[in-house]
């Protein structure tokens, strides 16, 4: 069925996607041939998962074209996509766990009995689905249920789904970011295979180690272009990470901190729930922007919640001022004097369907009453107080915070823990989803909360960001310290290295 | 405050029709019976609109009626105990109740519908077994304490049948003037103390809640007790006011009266919106129903129906008018841009 390996398959040309300010995809190319394993890689936001979302049919490009066995085609929906042979296994996989092997793969297109009330042939759908198994070489019982599955397992399920719909050209977004060792070397026997078999697969992944062991090929994207193709024997971790990095990192702002010798917040043996089997050292001086760089996913945000009491710490200490804390809830950081701007604004900073006013004063309120009962003017005070110390544009203070702009609602969330005047602030994504200046503006509160003496953690993976404002930098890669880099030594090559598991 | 004067909106227009249709609607008599029944179920009510603000539901207040309804009873007249040793054992029970829900939904996990309908499922079981299904009943004596349930006030003050006609026709009977006072301690709790602000945001975005600082665990459970509390209460007056307690019977179905007071009172059932007036108010419009179906003479078989029916069509039309409203909204906002 399948043509002689080595055939060009697929070309995408001049492929160039604008999402609202920005420009995703500027005139990128991709080749793919038959039975090949192209890997995409790329910094976050370069545009690797734009482009196989073009794809994979959930975008639709603004210009450029996709041409399929020499012949162009539109891709203007997942059901195309699929109809054309193309199948995405995203990174959240797609499965319902109440149900068995066979039931996920043929869900939606499950095949019928013919004569009797268009009943769903059951006989068929394990008959088949036994077949693709046999195909991707997995020992597993068509009838298990999906919940009695390892992760790695769930995958194998996920690549069965995709060839169940005769898929030529498999899309794979970064699929080892929760696999074990093993179920990685399990995985990639099985895509090697598939690729013998005549499958193309297009493999996103930010593990550059991974991509070494599997790819064909390598395409790197940087900002939105192709920066460079590496072949076979080019391949190497050097050589990728070249073609990642080489923008002109903008200082954000020169400005001096006096950094002291004295360690404020100090984090010894600290064992973050969701990787037990590691363990985090590290310590923030006063006057200094310390930043925990990492690719999206290494378990920045579980330090951090930890820290703050959200998951319980495994085990560890944190000192503050040299004092042991104990912290068992958010209750207890706060009491501490640790603030945390987290990840989510409107999952986690705020309620978004209350006032601002009521926002800002939500977690001192207990500073704001007399037996229990709120005191409206002490408490109207403060939220005026923190608009104006914050610069927040607003209509007054009892607007729903939805109805600010994403950089005001920032604010409003850096408001609730400064009226609490903190000793240490934790800043998950502090500049996620809001525009340049208002990006600007956060930098300087940054900064002024240094000024003032608060110790001050940043996690960011946006290199400018992090290169930008950082006195120091440790890097976190799969969630561990992998190494930390001054002010002095850091470049952006070196951040890269060490977040995709350099050494 | 809007959603209030909807709801206010509402009952005056059931009032006024229902009065077309029969004028002797408004007599002193019927009004009076009305406020009566309001008091009673506007407690259960007020304490059920808490568990919903948090995002629960409390399903366990109609079985609370009927089993502490019975134990009053049965304690005073049986057990011949003092009115306040009766009084703290009842409210406590109730308490615990409450407590035991809170835990089993925060500690344990447990999805706030099963844990209060099994609690629905218990008591009564527990009504009927330590009572062997025997009726209960106060008799002839405590006067007193029957006069919290069938007493009015300000009419009271007078000695019997001196009292000028106005205020004999227009007094408060007791078990809404114990409404009022419930429900502004209430009110001030949930409008003007840190908790009710801390259970409205736990109700809006409980992680929010929690990445405040907010412990969200307590605040459910103060929720879950001051709705059993409420039940309690209630279960007291209503033995009172009818002075027999049927255990197998006795508040059966008074927790989706509890729950019909909250929707038509504007309270939502995602959790986080609502107020204590907007309770009481719809508590009154669903009494006002049903009172209006035995007036105007729709058959007796018939009351769950209208009163499902009319629910359905003022919840529903709220519903519509927010989408509109929304909707236009974000037109407006297209065309500015």
């Amino acid at each position: 069925m399948h043509d002689k390996p080595g055939q060009r398959l697929l070309e995408m040309r001049g492929i160039t996607k604008f999402f609202p300010g920005v420009r995703a995809l500027n005139n990128v190319d991709l080749e793919l041939n038959r039975g090949e394993i192209l890997a995409v890689v790329g910094e976050n936001g370069a545009g690797k998962s734009t482009l196989v979302n073009i794809l994979g049919g959930v975008y639709y490009p603004d210009a450029g074209k996709i041409i399929l066995e020499g012949k162009e085609v539109v891709v203007d929906s997942v059901q195309t996509a699929n109809n054309l042979g193309i199948s995405f296994v995203h990174q959240e996989l797609n499965l319902s766990d109440n149900l068995d092997v066979g039931a996920n793969i043929f869900l939606g297109r499950e095949p019928r009995r013919k004569n009797f009330f268009r009943l769903i042939d059951q006989k068929k759908i394990y008959q088949d689905t036994e077949k693709i198994l046999k195909r991707i070489k997995m020992q597993c019982s068509p009838y298990i249920l999906l919940r009695d599955l390892t992760i790695g397992s769930k995958q194998m399920v996920e690549i069965a789904k995709s060839l169940s719909i005769n898929a030529q050209i498999l899309i794979m977004d970064e699929p080892t970011s929760s696999l074990s060792r093993s179920e990685t070397k399990q995985l990639f026997k099985v895509l090697k295979e598939l690729r013998s078999q005549g499958v193309s697969i297009i493999y996103i992944s930010h593990r550059l180690g991974e991509v070494k062991e599997v790819a064909d090929r390598v395409m790197v994207l940087r900002d939105g272009v192709v920066s460079g193709h590496l072949s076979r024997e080019e391949i190497s971790h050097d050589n990728m990470v070249r073609l990642m990095v080489g923008r002109d990192v903008e200082k954000f702002y020169r400005r001096k901190h006096v950094i002291t010798e004295k360690p404020v917040f100090e984090v010894k043996n600290f064992v973050v729930p969701s990787k037990p089997n590691r363990r985090i050292n590290f310590s923030i001086y006063a006057g200094e922007v310390l930043v925990l760089a990492g690719l999206v996913g290494a378990g920045r945000t579980e330090i951090a919640h930890a820290l703050f009491g959200i998951d319980k710490p495994l085990d560890g200490e944190i000192l503050l001022n040299g004092k042991l804390l104990k912290i068992n809830s958010s209750q207890d950081a706060i009491r501490a004097g640790i603030g945390l701007v987290p990840e989510d604004r409107n999952l986690n900073g705020l309620i978004v369907e209350m006032a601002v006013e009521e926002n800002i004063t939500l977690v001192g309120l207990n500073h704001y009453q007399k037996m229990k009962m709120i005191q409206f003017k002490m408490v109207r005070s403060i939220a005026r107080e923190m608009v104006k110390k914050l610069d927040i544009r607003l209509r007054n203070i009892y607007q729903v915070v939805e109805s600010l702009s994403g950089g005001n609602q920032q604010k409003v969330v850096l408001a609730k823990w400064l009226s609490l005047k903190p000793k240490v602030m934790l800043l998950d994504e502090p500049t996620r989803g809001i525009d340049v200046v208002a990006k600007e503006e956060i930098y300087r509160l940054i900064e002024r909360l240094v000024s003032q003496g608060i110790a001050t953690l940043v996690i960011s993976s946006e290199m400018q960001e992090v290169l930008g404002i950082a006195d120091r930098i440790l890097v976190v890669y799969d969630g561990e310290i992998k190494g930390e880099l001054r002010k002095e030594q850091a470049s952006e090559e070196a951040v890269i290295n060490l977040a995709t598991g350099g050494k | 405050m809007k959603k209030v004067a909807g709801t206010v909106i509402i009952l005056i227009l059931v009032i006024i029709i229902t009065t077309l249709i029969d004028v002797s609607f408004i007599t002193p008599y019927n009004i009076k019976n009305i406020l009566r029944w309001t008091g009673l179920f506007g407690l259960l009510s007020v304490g059920e609109c808490f568990v919903i603000l948090t995002g629960g539901i409390d399903l366990a207040c109609g079985s609370i009626v009927g089993l502490i309804g019975a134990l009053s009873a049965h304690f005073l007249k049986v057990q011949g105990m003092s009115i306040p040793l009766t009084l703290f054992l009842c409210i406590g029970l109730a308490l615990l109740m409450g407590l035991l829900h809170g835990v089993l939904v925060t500690k344990v996990k447990l999805p706030p519908f099963v844990v209060t309908l099994c609690g629905l499922f218990i008591y009564r079981g527990m009504a009927r077994f330590t009572m062997k299904d025997i009726t209960q009943g106060y008799g002839s004596g405590f006067e007193g304490l029957k006069f919290l349930a069938n007493g009015r006030i300000p009419s009271a003050f007078w000695s019997a049948g001196s009292a000028p006609k106005i205020i004999a026709d227009w007094s408060l009977p007791m078990p809404f003037v114990i409404l009022i006072i419930v429900g502004i301690i209430l009110a001030i709790f949930l409008n003007r103390s840190i908790y009710g602000r801390y259970i409205f945001a736990l109700g809006r975005n409980e992680k929010a809640a929690r990445f405040s600082g907010i412990n969200t665990d307590k605040m459910t459970i103060i929720a879950y007790i001051i709705s059993a509390s409420c039940a309690g209460l209630a279960a007291i007056l209503f033995s009172l006011d009818l002075n027999t307690v049927q255990p197998s019977t006795a508040g059966s179905m008074y927790e989706l009266y509890a729950i019909a007071g909250c929707v038509v009172g504007g309270v939502s059932l995602r959790g986080g919106e609502g107020g204590i007036l907007g309770v009481i108010i719809g508590t009154a419009i669903v009494r006002v129903l049903y009172n209006a179906i035995n007036i105007i003479g729709i058959a007796t078989q018939l009351e769950f129906t209208v009163v499902g029916v009319v629910i359905l069509i003022g919840v529903g039309t709220d519903e519509a008018l927010r989408l509109i409203a929304a909707k236009k909204a974000l037109r407006e906002m297209r065309k500015e841009k």
